[in-house]
C-alpha cells in the first residue's frame, strides 16, 4: 500500500495540533535565544575569565635581598641565586642507573638518595642550595618527579672577620643576628607577581598586567671600614693568644660622626659555614656582655668633680696611707702614693683618691652623670640581646657603693657603652648617637654632659696616663698624641671577686683634635700578666696606629722612636 | 556604488592585514624585551658574583699574607716613618 493511499491521511486532523507543534518549536527557539543572551550578556565576565585562564598565567617575580657593603663599597654580604632539588617520591620511579647518575651529579651517596626517594612523604628535598649550572645539568637529565626551586643563598666574603657585626640569615632569607636582623626591613626584598599570556611552547608573548611590582631589598652601606676591622681583629687575636685569654672585644668609633668603624669579638665563627656553632662563638660580647669596667670609670668621676667646681686639676688629695675605710669596708691602693694632685690620681690610677672625690659629691649628681653618659640603658642599635648594664638607682646606694663606683666596681657596662662614653672627652663634653651605617654629615648638637673646659682638662690628664710615669706607656703611638685610661678589674664569680681579671684600655687620638675612640677588652688573661696597661694597651696602640694611618689623619707629635720607659712601671690599683 | 564598495573592501582588508602585522611585530618585540630583561637579571647575578669574588680576593688577611710571605714586605719601624706635610698655600 502506497503512503498516499493510507487511510490515516484521510482522517481529519484537528488544526490545533499543527499549531501546538509550531508553538513548541518556537518555545525551544526562544529558550535558545534566551540562553545565548544570558551567556553573552550576563555571564560574560565569568566566561571571559574562564577563557583567559586557558592562556594567561600569573608569574611570581622574585626579589633579591639587599647587599651589605662597608664604607668603601666593598661587599660584605651578598645574595646569589641557587637551586634546590626536590622530588615527589611517588612520581620519581627511577631506574637504578638514573639514580646513580643523579647521585653522581649531586655528589651524594647512592644509598642515601635511594632512601630519600623511597620515603612515603609527598615532598622531599634532595639537595638544597646547589649552584645554578649544576642545577641545569640535573634538569637536562629530564627525570620524572624531580623538580627544582629557586632560592637565594647569602655569602659573607669576609667570613669570621665581620661575623658578629653582620650576623646571618636563615634558610628562608630572613635576618637572624646582627645587622641582618637590625636592618631586616630594609634589606628584605618583596617578591612581586605579574599576569602574562603564554603560547603553546610556554614562552611569554604578552604582558597583561603587573599585579605587584617586585621590590628588591635596599643595599646598606655600613660605617664599618674593613681595613680597620681587619686590624682590630688581628691585633686582638694576637693579644688573646699571647695572654692566653678566654675572649676579647675591640670597638673603634669615629669621634666626629659617631660611626662604628670596627667591632670585633673573639672567639668568632665563620658565617658561611655555621655547622657546629657554639654559644660562646655567637656572642656579640661588645654589645651583650657586661663587665665591671674598673679604673676606666675614674675619668668620669674626676670630670664630675671638676664640673662641680669642687676640684681643679692641681687640687691636692691625700691618698696615704693607701686605704680608706667606708662603713665596714676598706678600699685599698696597692702602692702608697701620699699626696697626689687630681691629675695624678688619674695618671697613677689611685682608688683611694677617686673614692674620696666621689664621696664628696651628692649621689644623685653622680647617678645623673652616669645616666647621661648612657650607662644602665641599652644603646638600641637594633642588635638582638643588647643590654644596658647595671646602674642601681642612687636612692639605694650605700656610701661604699658610691666609693667603689668611682673606680668602676659595683657598676657594669658593655664595651661599646664605655667607648661611647669616652666620646665626651674626645668631643669637648658632648655625646652623639652611634651609627652603624655610614653618616654623610656629622650630627650637630649632641647631648652635652660636661663643659668643654672640663672635657679638655680631663683629656690632658688622660694623656699623662700614656706618658712615662703613667699606667700605660705601651699605648703610645709614634707620631700622634694619645690619651686613654687602663682598667684592670677582678671578675665576679659566684657572688664574690675571683682571681680572674678583665683587662681593658679605652682611649682616643690625636689629642689635639681627637678623631678615633678605641676600646679594647681582654677577658681572663691567664699567662701571668693581667694589667690593662700590659695586655690591652699594646693592642690599642697597634690598632690606633694602623687606623690613623689608614684614615690619613695628620700627625700632631714629632716622629720619634717610642722612648723605652726608663721610669719604673706604674701599676694601677685594683 | 559597487566601485565604492570594492574600494572600501580593499581598505578594510589592508587595515586587517596591518593590524595582524602590528600585533605580530609587537609580540616579537615583546619576546625580545623579555630576553633582554632575563639577560639583565643574569648580568646582575653575575655582577654580584664578581663582587663576591673581588671581595674574596681583596680579603685583608690574604693581602697581608701575600705581602709578608711572598713579597717579603714588613711594617716600617717607628723610626723609619716620615710624614710629608702639604706645603702651606701661598
Amino acid at each position: 500500500m502506497k503512503f498516499s493511499q493510507s487511510p490515516i491521511l484521510s482522517q481529519a486532523v484537528p488544526a490545533w495540533r499543527s499549531r501546538l507543534v509550531l508553538l513548541v518549536l518556537l518555545a525551544a527557539f526562544m529558550i535558545l535565544v534566551g540562553r545565548s543572551l544570558y551567556l553573552q550578556g550576563f555571564r560574560n565576565d565569568f566566561l571571559k575569565g574562564k577563557g583567559e585562564a586557558r592562556y594567561e598565567r600569573v608569574l611570581e617575580v622574585s626579589a633579591t635581598r639587599g647587599r651589605i657593603a662597608d664604607r668603601h663599597g666593598d661587599v660584605l654580604a651578598i645574595s646569589t641565586p641557587v637551586k634546590s632539588i626536590w622530588a615527589i617520591p611517588e612520581d620519581a620511579r627511577l631506574q637504578p642507573a638514573q639514580i646513580r647518575e643523579l647521585a653522581q651529579l649531586l655528589e651524594m651517596n647512592v644509598a642515601e638518595l635511594s632512601r630519600k626517594l623511597a620515603s612515603d612523604k609527598d615532598f622531599v628535598f634532595i639537595k638544597r642550595q646547589i649552584p645554578p649550572d649544576l642545577a641545569e645539568r640535573v634538569a637536562a637529565l629530564k627525570l620524572p618527579g624531580i623538580h627544582q626551586q629557586l632560592e637565594y643563598r647569602r655569602y659573607y666574603p669576609a667570613g669570621d672577620l665581620t661575623a658578629h657585626i653582620l650576623g646571618f640569615t636563615g634558610v628562608e632569607d630572613a635576618g637572624q643576628e646582627g645587622v641582618e636582623l637590625a636592618f631586616n626591613d630594609r634589606l628584605a626584598g618583596k617578591p612581586g607577581s605579574r599576569r602574562v599570556i603564554r603560547d603553546r611552547r610556554g614562552n611569554v608573548v604578552e604582558d597583561v598586567e603587573s599585579i605587584r611590582e617586585p621590590q628588591d631589598g635596599q643595599d646598606i652601606t655600613l660605617a664599618l671600614d674593613d681595613k680597620i676591622q681587619y686590624l682590630a681583629y688581628s691585633m686582638l687575636k694576637q693579644a688573646i693568644e699571647r695572654h692566653r685569654a678566654k675572649a676579647g672585644g675591640v670597638v673603634v668609633l669615629d669621634a666626629k660622626t659617631g660611626e662604628v668603624l670596627a667591632l670585633v669579638n673573639l672567639p668568632t665563627y665563620n658565617p658561611n659555614n655555621r655547622e657546629r656553632l657554639i654559644g660562646a662563638q655567637l656572642r656579640n660580647r661588645a654589645l651583650t656582655d657586661t663587665f665591671e669596667p674598673g679604673s676606666t670609670m675614674k675619668p668620669f668621676t674626676i670630670a664630675l668633680g671638676l664640673e662641680q667646681g669642687k676640684y681643679r686639676y692641681d687640687t691636692p688629695i691625700q691618698t696615704a696611707p693607701g686605704r680608706l675605710t667606708v662603713g665596714n669596708a676598706t678600699i685599698h691602693d696597692a702602692h702608697v702614693h701620699g699626696v697626689l694632685t687630681v691629675a695624678q690620681v688619674i695618671q697613677k690610677s689611685s682608688n683611694v683618691g677617686s673614692a674620696k672625690i666621689a664621696l664628696s659629691m651628692p649621689a644623685e649628681s653622680m647617678w645623673d652623670t652616669f645616666d647621661n653618659l648612657g650607662f644602665g640603658t641599652p644603646l638600641r642599635l637594633g642588635f638582638p640581646g643588647e643590654v644596658g648594664g647595671r646602674l642601681r638607682p642612687w636612692k639605694k646606694w650605700q656610701p661604699i657603693e658610691q666609693a667603689t663606683m668611682a673606680y668602676g666596681h659595683g657598676i657594669s657596662v658593655t664595651l661599646i657603652q664605655l667607648a661611647r662614653a669616652y666620646m665626651v672627652f674626645a668631643r669637648d663634653g658632648d655625646l652623639i648617637p652611634l651609627s652603624l651605617t655610614k653618616v654623610d654629615a656629622p650630627p650637630v648638637g649632641g647631648k652635652s654632659v660636661f663643659s668643654a673646659q672640663t672635657a679638655r682638662e680631663v683629656r690632658a690628664m688622660l694623656e699623662l696616663v700614656v706618658l712615662p710615669g703613667g699606667t700605660a706607656p705601651k699605648a703610645q703611638v709614634a707620631g700622634y698624641r694619645v690619651a686613654g685610661k687602663t682598667g684592670t678589674a677582678h671578675k665576679i664569680e659566684g657572688g664574690g671577686y675571683a682571681n680572674k681579671y678583665v683587662a681593658s684600655f679605652v682611649g682616643f687620638a690625636p689629642v689635639s683634635d681627637p678623631r678615633l675612640v678605641i676600646a679594647v677588652m681582654v677577658d681572663e688573661p691567664s699567662a701571668g700578666i693581667y694589667y690593662g696597661g700590659d695586655v690591652a694597651a699594646p693592642a690599642f696602640s697597634q690598632v690606633m696606629a694602623g687606623a690613623l694611618r689608614t684614615l690619613g689623619v695628620p700627625q700632631d707629635a714629632p716622629l720619634q722612636p717610642i722612648s723605652a720607659t726608663a721610669t719604673p712601671d706604674v701599676k694601677e690599683e685594683m | 556604488m559597487a566601485r565604492l564598495n570594492l574600494i572600501l573592501l580593499a581598505v578594510a582588508v589592508a587595515c586587517a592585514l596591518s593590524a595582524v602585522a602590528a600585533n605580530h611585530r609587537a609580540r616579537k618585540l615583546f619576546v625580545e624585551l623579555e630576553r633582554e630583561q632575563t639577560r639583565m637579571r643574569q648580568l646582575d647575578v653575575e655582577w654580584g658574583q664578581l663582587q663576591l669574588e673581588q671581595s674574596t680576593w681583596a680579603n685583608p688577611a690574604r693581602i697581608e699574607k701575600i705581602a709578608r710571605e711572598k713579597l717579603q714586605m714588613k711594617t716600617p719601624a717607628p723610626g723609619g716613618l716620615f710624614a710629608l706635610e702639604p706645603l702651606p698655600r701661598p
